[in-house]
């Protein structure tokens, strides 16, 4: 036999004395097989159940059923066979009303349930796809368009116009209507940036339905128009001395595609 | 159409189904792919399979087991964000194959020169770099505005816009900083005429010039200060505001939306 711990051991006697009334020796010994159980005389108490007639419903739930198997206990009581119901019908008030639990879950669900799906495959395989389309078309594009390569660098030859990488020249456009002596760079630059940044402080609209977020769909478009053309204003239309030029006439002076469209 | 489908769910099924039994079973093979991953042996594809290739995987640290369904749709985010990621990688990598080649010293224009004549794959990767770093610009903007239609930046999703921000800065110096490197006339005079734009900065115009230029002008000094930035320092400094912009995607409750 598996050694039970001397102190649990006797912790069981304890309630077993208790509950039989004999002594906490005794419980020990029988316990430990040296003497015999004692018999239990005292019958527990049987609530008497009146037998009520029921129903038998064409499929009864599980739980309604009527259990054929009496309680043991029950059994010896008085020959009697008491038929133990686990539910009330509902004709039938059998017990009374005591206070009313609100049904109400424990943990409180917050948000609504989301439709979901497994990452692998729905997300994973068309990361995977795009992947590999974008490395394909950079790897086409890069067989067939030469990136620019100019003269070894000069500080002695200014070339003109001296443009900034295309994803400035919209603020070089910009720039060119003031004077950078008076009206600054850096500072605008830097109110412009803290401007960005502070998008989603100042519109204070929850909505991210855009019938309900006309305003800032339209700023934003202005935005992004106004930029656009700046941008390829200062591309295309700006030639020596940053003076308005057609391309269509005068050519381009735009060296990052030099090799791509054959200016000239 | 529904046997395509099938189809495919079976390819799915069997990644590694050409991969030898014997192969699959050893012990190496074994400790390299974890419980759920495809290239085990016996994979089958069911819904706890499915949680377990990105569960058990180092991919955890990037995606969740699940996503929601409006989200893998491509006409939702157009794949911008992952895109621009993409394009940081393989700028990373070709990146680091051209600094074999490249000195940031007066030899820069013609190391640029040799690459492109005499080195294997060297016009290849060196165009490769300078499209994807002009594509990343384009993505990274255009992610940007489709995040701003989506008013994917409203709460909680503030903080990732701002975080968003300076990624944008950070893609946007990341070009400027290699613009000048090849070290030709393109170069050192587009970085000229941003140094002089951030010259006219009031009072300290003359201090914000000399510490871009390292010195009065652009000169070699330039070009290794440029260097340093554009290979070590600002790299750096992305990759770690891009993971907490993408734990943040995380944090706030996954991708925004629907619509
Ligand atoms: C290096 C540049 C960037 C990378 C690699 C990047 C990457 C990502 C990725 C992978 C996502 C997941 C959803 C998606 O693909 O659209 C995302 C979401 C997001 N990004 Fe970016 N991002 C960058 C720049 C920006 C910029 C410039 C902004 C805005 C100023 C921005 C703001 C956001 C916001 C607010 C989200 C959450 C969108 C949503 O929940 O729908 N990110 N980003």
């Amino acid at each position: 036999m598996v050694d039970i711990p001397e102190h649990l051991l006797l912790k069981t006697a304890e309630a077993r004395a208790k509950a039989l009334g004999i002594s906490v020796e005794q419980a020990l010994a029988e316990m430990r097989g040296e003497a015999e159980p004692t018999k239990i005389e005292k019958e527990p108490d049987v609530i008497e159940v009146t037998p009520i007639e029921v129903e038998v419903k064409e499929t009864p739930a599980p739980a309604a059923a009527v259990k054929e198997t009496p309680a043991p206990a029950a059994e010896k009581s008085n020959g009697q066979v008491p038929t133990e119901v686990d539910f009330a019908p509902e004709t039938k008030v059998t017990q009374r009303l005591l206070t009313v639990v609100k049904a109400k879950p424990i943990q409180k669900p917050t948000s609504e349930p989301v439709d979901k799906v497994n990452t692998w495959p729905h997300l994973m395989l068309p990361e995977f796809i795009s992947l590999m389309a974008m490395t394909a078309f950079l790897i086409f594009i890069s067989a067939i368009l030469q990136a620019p390569l100019l003269e070894e660098a000069n500080p002695n030859i200014t070339p003109n116009p001296a443009k900034a990488p295309w994803y400035f020249l919209g603020l070089q456009e910009l720039l060119s209507y003031w004077d950078p002596q008076i009206a600054g760079v850096m500072i605008p630059l830097i109110i412009g940036v803290a401007a960005f940044m502070a998008i989603p402080y100042i519109d204070r609209n929850k909505e991210n339905n855009p019938s309900k977020r006309k305003y800032a769909i339209m700023l934003w478009t202005f935005f992004l128009a106004g930029a656009g053309t700046l941008s390829l204003i200062g591309i295309l239309f700006r030639g020596p001395g940053w003076n308005w030029t057609y391309p269509w006439i005068d050519g381009v002076w735009f060296d990052d595609l030099l090799d791509w469209v054959h200016f000239e | 159409m529904k046997n395509e489908k099938i189809k495919f769910k079976d390819r799915l099924k069997d990644i590694s189904a050409g991969l030898g039994d014997s192969l699959k079973e050893s012990t190496l093979w074994g400790s390299i792919f974890r419980p759920g991953s495809p290239f085990r042996k016996g994979y089958s594809d069911s819904p706890r399979n499915r949680s377990y290739v990105v569960m058990n995987n180092v991919l955890y640290h990037l995606h969740p087991v699940k996503v929601k369904r409006h989200g893998v749709r491509l006409s939702y985010t157009l794949c911008l964000g992952g895109l621009s990621f993409f394009t940081f990688i393989v700028l990373t990598i070709t990146g680091i194959w051209l600094m074999f080649y490249f000195r940031p010293t007066e030899m820069a224009y013609v190391d640029i020169q040799s690459l492109q004549t005499s080195i294997a794959f060297g016009s290849l990767v060196r165009n490769m770099h300078r499209w994807a770093a002009h594509i990343m610009v384009l993505v990274v903007f255009l992610h940007m505005s489709r995040v701003f239609y989506h008013g994917a930046y409203k709460a909680p999703r503030e903080f990732n816009w701002v975080i968003g921000v300076i990624l944008l800065i950070l893609t946007l110096l990341l070009s400027f900083t290699g613009y000048l490197l090849p070290w030709d006339q393109l170069a050192i005079w587009a970085v000229t005429v941003g140094g002089n734009m951030a010259g006219y900065t009031p009072v300290f115009g003359a201090q914000v010039k000399f510490a871009l230029f390292a010195g009065l002008e652009a000169t070699e000094a330039t070009l290794l200060r440029f260097y340093v930035l554009h290979v070590l320092f600002l790299p750096f400094i992305i990759v770690i505001f891009m993971a907490i912009h993408f734990w943040r995607v995380r944090k706030d409750g996954g991708i925004s939306g629907p619509l």
